[in-house]
Order: structure tokens, then C-alpha cells, then sequence
């Protein structure tokens, strides 16, 4: 099923530059402008392929991953060994078909498989950049992605796609580059981060930042981990994205291979059991010092915010008259009934905003019990609304159903 | 799905068809309750309209969205005064009014966002209706009012000649009308005709705020 950057395999000169390692050096002649200020020069950003750009370009999807997702959308993880996370959405035959669609996805800048972030050495120290990494916001990560983009040769991204802080940087390529995207789906995911949401957040970095072996984030120096700090961090947010039926349906009150309670503090309940697996496992593959930096970018997103606190302006575009539109790129926005995360009030407002300047969008709520990691499940409604959409636009877009 | 969303819409509904006739061709166009997305995607297909969709059900709105459509889920009840004034061309309401909880209020909505609305509503008035409660004394059950009394959407039935008395009282201008008969053949009538109301199973009507 891997049919990633073989070098050899493409028809384009730019993607056999980005070398067999899937990481390019990018801002190497302009630097990458950050919002917070600074910027980044020569700055690494990991990426994955899958399928073949078709002749006009005109078939690339950019995936765009979640807090703790990455570039490994559809095949094997190289830490974990665990299927690509998106499996179900990419792939042959899958809605986002990678024998007719040029996929990319790449992984975030303050990520930590193999983009800049704080785990990646800083070139004018040697060292890592730990807490001197700059604070990165989802803008940021866009931008970064759209100079992959260019690099490339892509003029136009047929489809970006995401889910929860992958739909917020959907949200913010529609808006950045309305010209550069011909539809998008936006899922689980909302304009601006929610005061609970940003709450969330908080406890997991107090989590982190209170592990003694955290050492003021320098911990890669000092030969430590703030494991259990992280570990505790991501057994908070796996609850959220879960939801009372989904944990009740699966685990209940039942106890962890013991018949009894045992009137002490081990993991008598299988949930108590499932959530330190979860913390325990992911630890191995996430690096503290990113989660705090991509947190953080989630709690700045305000699309409302950014443009006057009219949520509809960040949607307007001068149109070729020179009078202001509504943005052309089209919409499908998804949201899951039981996510209480990014509950589908948030999916409504955002419809909202583009009902008002008459852009062209579709929206469903689907039912499930399954919570916000619904858009990573198996729930055949959803892939069955996400693959019409695609389908019915790629035939627009003039898109073979192969690429030839 | 890509290569059937392409295909030209097979024959339609005849209250749908005469629609599709009202329209001009390349107006903006919101349908309210579009179901599987059947008259929305003949009016992009054959009259090049900017069309929206706003329907109840997923499954609905799969469908539609799968033949290429936008369409948005959501209750006419509800979420119809999120919309701005004259942002449509034409609002239509298709054999919906009756179903929803304040059909005035939808009913105002409707001409306030569209410069013209279309609205098609079974007629309570039809003389096998009448006849049915008259003779029988039970609920009438046709083949446009489906249900029996406990189980029906149709929560506000109303006559032509109701339609025509509120639209009267609201101030809004019947532009067009059509009183479709048995065999959804045509009843040439007037809408405030006691022969329309007497022999329309439906009526179709082309509204606008006075």
C-alpha cells in the first residue's frame, strides 16, 4: 500500500528534490515570518506522499494532522509499527484514493518526527532548541506547509483535508489562500479554541511542566524525560476525546483481571488500566516540549479574532471587480454529535459565518456515541459523506478517476 | 457516484417539474427541506442556478452532498433566520410548510431571505379528503397524506384556500399559482377558486412579500 516519495517513481522534478528521507530544508532564501515575531531560516519539514501528481497538477490533497498525529497518514508508523492513523479516509479506493489523488501530508513545525521543533538541534547552538524554539501558531504551520506546497510545484491544492486541529489549519489555508484551494473538509474542529478546550490544555502542560525530570524544558541535556509528566498530560486529553457512552460501552465499572476490588490505589478498573496504557504508550513517541508548543498553538487559533471579531470577514475575498466576495473555495463541515470536544455548535457557528457571505458549503452532523475521535473511527456515515463530497468535486475539478 | 452526479436528472416529480419551469435560469436558489437533493440538482442541471440545500436528515443530506450539492443539515424551524435578507433569488419550500411547528413563521422567513418564494403544500380541502372525514368519519390517508393521525409529520394541515387567507393576512402577493388535480394533472383554476380547492390533491405557489 506504500506508494509513498519514491524518488524514481515520480514524474515531477521537484518531488524527486525532496529525497527518499521525505524531510526538506525550507526559508532557505525567505524566511519563514512567524506570528508570534522571528522567523525560521533553513527550518526541517518531514513529509509523506502517496499516489502521483497527474499531468495539469491539479489532483494534489493535503492531509493535515492532529495534536499528536503526524506525516504517517496511510502506512506503517516507523516507532509505534501501528497502521497509517487515517487509514480509513487514505489509501486505494479509500474517499481520499491515492490511485487518483496525489496525497501529502507533513508533520507540523513544533512537531517531533522530523520537523522543526523543540526536539530538532538549533543550528546556531547545536544544541536542542528545547524552550529557545520560537511559540509557533496554526498560522505558522500553514505557511510552513505552503511553501512545501510551491516547492512542490503545485499551484493549486485540489482538496485540504483534517480533523480537530487539522480542520482548525484547513480553516486557516481556506483563509489565507482561498485562490490556492478548490474545497476543503474541515472536521471535529471549530474557528477559535474554546475557553474549556484551552482549560484542557492547561492541565496537561501544568502535568508536564510539574515532572521534576522536565528541568525547565532542558531535559534533553540533562539526560532526563518528563515521562510520567507527559503521560499524565495525555490520559486527561484522551478522556476528552472520548465521550461517557463510548467509555461506558467499553469498559463499564469492570475490573482489571482481579474478581474484586482491592481497596487500594492499582489499576483496578479496566479504564483505569486503558487510560495509563494510553499515557504509557505515548510517551514513546511524543516529545514533551512539542505538546506544550502545539497546545499552545491550538489555545492562540481565533479565526474571528484575526479579522475585526466578525467571523464571516475571515471568509470574504476581493473578488475580481474589486469589491469584496464570499470566498470561493467550498466547504464540507462535519461534526460528530456525541463530540463534546469540538461539539457541533462550533461546526454550526462556522456554516454560519459562511451562509453569510454565500459560500458554497455543505454541512452534516453525524451521529455516534463515539466522542471526538469519531473522525479516526470507523463510522461508515462519515466516510460516506467525505467520499461524496470529494467525488462529486473531483469530477468538477476534471480529475480522472485514475491517474493515467 | 462521480459519473452519475454528472448525468443529467432522470424525470421528476410533476410539482418539482413545474418548479423548475418558475425559476429563472442562473438565480440563486435555497431549497428548504431538498430531501435527497432530486430538485436542486435538476435546477443546477437545467437551469444553471447557485444552489443551496437545507435538509433534517443525514441521510438526506449524504445524498445530496454525494450528487455534488450543498447542502446544509438543519431544521426550517430553526435555523431559517440565520439567513440575510434577499440572499436568495428564490426560497423554495416543498410540501414541507405543513410538517413544520410554526408555518407562519417559516412562511415569513421564507420572503424575507428570498425575492421570490416557492411554496407546494397538499390541500386539505380536496374533495376525497372531505369526503373521507364526512362519510367515514375517520383521518383521511391519501397518497400525498401517507400517515395515519398518530404518526404523522404533517402536523399543520392546511386548504388552498387557507394558503390563500394567510397569505392575504400577511401581505404577500400570490404571483403564480398551479392546482394539481388527480393524476398530478393540472386544474385549471384559480388559487382562490372554490373549484381549486375543491379538486387540487396540491398547489404550488409563487410567493413575494408585498
Amino acid at each position: 500500500m506504500n506508494v509513498a516519495i519514491d524518488a524514481t517513481s515520480q514524474d515531477t522534478s521537484e518531488a524527486a528534490n525532496s529525497g527518499p528521507a521525505g524531510c526538506i530544508r525550507l526559508g532557505l532564501d525567505q524566511p519563514l515570518e512567524l506570528d508570534g515575531g522571528g522567523t525560521l531560516s533553513g527550518f526541517r519539514l518531514a513529509y509523506r506522499t502517496y499516489g502521483r501528481l497527474n499531468a495539469d497538477r491539479s489532483n494534489a490533497v493535503l492531509v493535515c494532522h492532529a495534536l499528536t498525529g503526524d506525516q504517517y497518514v496511510a502506512e506503517q508508523h516507523p516507532v509505534t509499527g501501528k497502521q497509517g492513523w487515517w487509514d480509513l479516509m487514505v489509501g486505494p479506493g479509500r474517499p481520499v484514493d491515492t490511485d487518483r489523488f496525489f496525497v501529502i501530508c507533513s508533520n507540523v513545525i513544533g512537531g517531533c518526527l522530523g520537523s522543526e521543533g523543540p526536539k530538532e538541534t538549533d543550528a546556531a547552538t547545536g544544541k536542542p532548541w528545547a524552550l529557545n524554539f520560537p511559540v509557533i501558531t496554526i498560522a505558522d504551520m500553514v505557511r510552513a506547509q505552503k511553501m512545501l506546497i510551491d516547492h512542490l510545484g503545485i499551484d493549486q491544492l485540489f482538496c485540504v483535508i483534517g480533523g480537530s486541529m487539522g480542520g482548525m489549519q484547513v480553516l486557516q489555508w481556506a483563509v489565507s489562500y482561498p485562490d490556492k484551494v478548490y474545497c476543503c473538509l474541515p472536521i471535529a474542529t471549530a474557528a477559535r479554541h474554546s475557553a474549556q478546550n484551552i482549560a484542557f490544555h492547561e492541565v496537561g502542560r501544568q502535568a508536564i511542566m510539574a515532572d521534576p525530570d522536565w528541568r525547565l524544558g532542558d531535559y534533553l541535556n540533562q539526560g532526563t524525560r518528563p515521562t510520567k509528566g507527559l503521560s499524565v498530560a495525555r490520559m486527561a486529553a484522551h478522556i476528552t476525546y472520548l465521550s461517557e457512552p463510548a467509555l461506558h460501552r467499553k469498559f463499564g465499572r469492570n475490573l482489571q483481571d482481579r474478581k474484586s476490588i482491592t481497596f487500594g490505589f492499582d489499576a483496578d478498573f479496566q479504564v483505569e488500566s486503558y487510560l495509563r496504557y494510553q499515557g504509557i504508550s505515548f510517551v514513546e513517541r511524543f516529545d514533551a516540549n512539542s505538546y506544550l508548543y502545539i497546545t499552545r498553538a491550538m489555545d492562540y487559533f481565533d479565526l474571528a479574532a484575526d479579522h475585526g471579531g466578525v467571523l464571516a470577514n475571515a471568509f470574504r475575498v476581493t473578488g475580481p471587480d474589486g469589491r469584496l466576495t464570499g470566498t470561493p473555495v467550498k466547504f464540507c463541515v462535519i461534526s460528530f454529535s456525541s463530540d463534546w470536544l469540538f461539539p457541533t455548535s462550533e461546526s454550526r457557528a462556522l456554516v454560519h459565518a459562511l451562509n453569510a457571505v454565500a459560500a458554497n458549503v455543505s454541512f452534516v452532523e453525524v451521529e455516534t456515541d463515539k466522542g471526538h475521535d469519531a473522525f479516526l473511527l470507523d463510522v461508515p456515515e462519515f466516510y460516506q459523506v467525505a467520499r461524496g463530497f470529494i467525488e462529486g468535486h473531483a469530477a468538477r475539478r476534471g480529475i480522472a478517476a485514475k491517474v493515467g | 457516484m462521480a459519473v452519475t452526479s454528472l448525468l443529467p436528472p432522470a424525470a421528476i416529480r410533476s410539482d418539482l417539474e413545474s418548479i423548475v419551469d418558475w425559476v429563472e435560469a442562473g438565480s440563486r436558489v435555497l431549497d428548504v427541506g431538498c430531501g435527497d437533493g432530486e430538485l436542486l440538482h435538476a435546477l443546477v442541471h437545467r437551469k444553471q442556478v447557485d444552489g443551496r440545500g437545507i435538509e433534517l436528515s443525514m441521510d438526506g443530506v449524504r445524498a445530496s452532498v454525494a450528487r455534488g450539492l450543498a447542502v446544509i443539515q438543519g431544521d426550517a424551524d430553526t435555523d431559517l433566520k440565520d439567513y440575510p435578507s434577499d440572499g436568495f433569488d428564490y426560497v423554495i419550500l416543498s410540501q414541507t410548510l405543513q410538517a413544520t411547528r410554526h408555518p407562519r413563521i417559516v412562511l415569513d422567513h421564507l420572503v424575507r431571505i428570498g425575492r421570490h418564494a416557492i411554496v407546494s403544500v397538499p390541500n386539505f380541502g380536496y374533495w376525497r379528503v372531505r369526503a373521507d372525514l364526512l362519510l367515514r368519519g375517520r383521518m383521511p390517508v391519501t397518497d400525498r397524506l401517507g400517515h395515519e393521525w398518530y404518526e404523522t409529520p404533517n402536523i399543520h394541515f392546511c386548504t388552498i384556500a387557507d394558503m390563500v387567507a394567510l397569505c392575504q393576512d400577511m401581505g404577500i402577493t400570490i404571483e403564480r399559482s398551479l392546482i394539481l388535480g388527480a393524476d398530478d394533472r393540472a386544474v385549471p383554476a384559480p388559487a382562490d377558486s372554490v373549484r381549486a380547492n375543491w379538486l387540487g390533491v396540491q398547489a404550488v405557489f409563487l410567493l413575494q412579500r408585498s
